[in-house]
């Protein structure tokens, strides 16, 4: 089963409207809710990303029934380093975005941590591609 | 799928139901359809929070009391009572009348729940230093939210503090306290004063517990009207109870909004009203809120004193509430006597926690994955039929609902009015077919011939 969702960039306000309806469709195939929560703060800050760096981008939710495959693409600046992006607590994050709560430089680290896989790629200036998968046993 | 019998206090009275389906749009857990004209509501999915009763314009639905007969079956009679229950009452009434009736009633003792708060507090904070589970703690004070939580936010159940709210502390205490004044267990009854439904589902089949440590629940708006009746008619040759406790702020505090979450030190929330309660649990789901240390969740607006057993605007009675516990705090020196309760602390601390809470999440679509995505095919099939417009006309509370229902073998997609006059238009189904269907939806009684010229 396949669910597309598009994410706006610069709208906080909307940001994690997608992980929620992800997690209600989840929640409704009896997935086991460890494996929902972990899906569902990866994707809740892969969105964040999006909202909070990029131009626009869609979040394409592939389940299968051993797992959860999750596409974040986006139209935007793209990460230059990385790497340097993978450290906990590192931000390019701007003062206004960090006031709201958002840019504390635990993203990818916590997007990783709560993946059985992940896999990043881009290129500067045209955006980001980003794959999560769960496994569900 | 559900074994268990879940007992809940909300009941529709059949013959005063209009079918009106006010309370089907506001329930929080969709647990109710329209069905033949009348309100029903599934067992598994009500969490007794009362909002249907609250929205009902016919007072249709009730809250199920025991007989109150049924306390002399005992020798001693407790009467356990909410601290909600004074501020019901006008200011020119005392304390002392208040429970002075209460005694004549038929009661041996009357015991304010809410005094054990203080012991509580204290197994509260060592319990959130030494338990390093994942933060939030989340109090197990309002029954509702416990099973709004095991219902609808299965992977939350685990930040639920294990320990037993005062209603139950207060009711092992009092049965203990009287069986060393030496009567036995059965001479003993304990009954709660409730201003809520939920409560009474937490006494009638309890969470976490075998066996609920109450005899009987009596609704409070009950109990309000003999006080009332009696204090009018000046029925009341003397007063015979007597005020000679400390009953602390902390503890008159306990039940209305902030009462627990201002106790404890760290980040502490207090949310009540059972929709903010599920918008801050989704948030919490998604850690989307981090580094909250406790959470205090209710789910009536302004906490007990918005339970729906109450009679007193819930402001007025939070005011009464708040001028007691300051004369009780201004007045401590004059009638602090050691308290009896703290002989008991070993024994109740011995029995203050609870095990287990399971969840049991009635939004999973069938317990087989493979099942459950087929379902969820053909709910997305059958909703790009229906016309998303919510008008509840078919008897569910909205499209995406009456799709799972008809997935679920529970309703038949032509119940939507939509539907029936395409399928009339087109020849599929007869006029008389299409009436046939409303009939079961809305009872034969909704379609009799009325005339607009004798109204």
């Amino acid at each position: 089963m396949e669910f597309a969702f598009f994410i706006e960039g610069g709208n906080f306000s909307k940001a994690g409207s997608a992980s929620s309806e992800v997690k209600k469709i989840l929640k409704q195939l009896n997935v086991d809710s460890k494996i929902i929560k972990r899906t569902v703060v990866s994707l809740y800050e892969a969105e964040v990303n999006v909202v909070a760096h990029a131009f626009e981008g869609d979040m394409i939710v592939e389940i299968f029934p051993d797992k959860i495959a999750v596409r974040i693409e986006d139209k935007g600046p793209g990460i230059p380093d990385i790497e340097k992006a993978m450290e906990k607590g590192f931000s390019t994050a701007t003062p206004k975005v960090r006031e709201m709560g958002f840019g504390a430089g635990m993203g990818l680290p916590n997007i990783k941590k709560n993946s059985d896989e992940m896999n990043i790629s881009s290129k500067v200036n045209v955006g980001t591609k980003l794959e999560i998968v769960n496994y569900l046993k | 799928m559900e074994k268990a019998h879940f007992y809940h206090a909300l009941k529709v009275v059949e013959e005063v139901c209009i079918g009106c389906t006010h309370c089907m749009n506001v329930c929080p857990t969709s647990a109710i359809r329209v069905k033949n004209g009348i309100a029903d509501i599934n067992k598994n999915a009500c969490v007794d929070c009362g909002e249907c009763l609250n929205s009902c314009p016919v007072n249709a639905i009730i809250v199920e009391q025991d007989d109150f007969s049924q306390i002399f079956h005992y020798k001693q009679r407790v009467a356990l009572l909410p601290t909600v229950l004074l501020g019901q009452f006008p200011d020119d009434i005392s304390e002392k009348q208040i429970y002075s009736v209460i005694l004549e009633l038929g009661f041996t003792h009357v015991y304010e729940v809410d005094e054990t708060a203080d012991i509580l507090t204290e197994v509260t904070k060592t319990y959130m230093q030494k338990h390093h589970q994942e933060r939030p703690f989340i109090s197990s004070f309002c029954p509702a939210i416990v099973r709004l939580i095991q219902v609808k936010f299965p992977a939350l159940v685990e930040h639920i503090i294990h320990l037993k709210p005062v209603i139950d502390i207060s009711a092992i205490f009092y049965r203990e306290k009287l069986k060393n004044e030496g009567f036995s267990d059965d001479e003993v009854g304990i009954f709660y004063v409730t201003p809520c439904a939920a409560k009474i589902a937490a006494v009638k089949s309890p969470v976490g517990e075998d066996k609920s440590f109450i005899d009987g629940v009596i609704n409070m708006d009950f109990i309000y009207n003999k006080v009332l009746l009696s204090i009018k008619q000046n029925k009341s040759k003397e007063l015979k109870y007597e005020l000679n406790k400390h009953i602390s702020r902390r503890s008159i505090g306990w039940t209305l909004t902030n009462g627990e979450a201002s106790q404890y030190s760290g980040r502490c929330l207090a949310i009540d009203e059972i929709h903010n309660v599920i918008e801050v649990l989704e948030k919490l789901e998604n850690e989307e809120i981090t580094d909250v240390d406790f959470l205090e969740l209710r789910a009536c607006d302004h906490s007990c004193a918005g339970g729906v057993l109450t009679t007193e605007n819930r402001f007025l009675a939070i005011e009464r509430l708040r001028k007691r516990a300051d004369w009780y705090h201004r007045n401590k020196p004059i009638i602090l006597e050691p308290k009896e309760i703290e002989e008991y602390r070993p024994y109740l601390l011995k029995n203050i926690s609870i095990k287990s809470i399971e969840p049991r999440s009635i939004l999973s679509l069938d317990t087989d994955m493979m099942e459950a995505m087929k379902k969820m095919e053909k709910i997305n099939r059958i909703l790009k039929v229906l016309p998303s417009i919510d008008c509840g006309a078919c008897g569910a509370p909205r499209c995406q609902a009456l799709a799972e229902d008809v997935v679920q073998g529970k309703a038949k997609m032509t119940q939507c009015v939509f539907l029936q006059k395409m399928l009339t238009k087109e020849g599929l189904i007869t006029p008389q077919e299409s009436f046939d269907i409303s009939e079961n939806t809305w009872g034969v009684k909704r379609f009799e011939k009325k005339n607009i010229n004798d109204h």
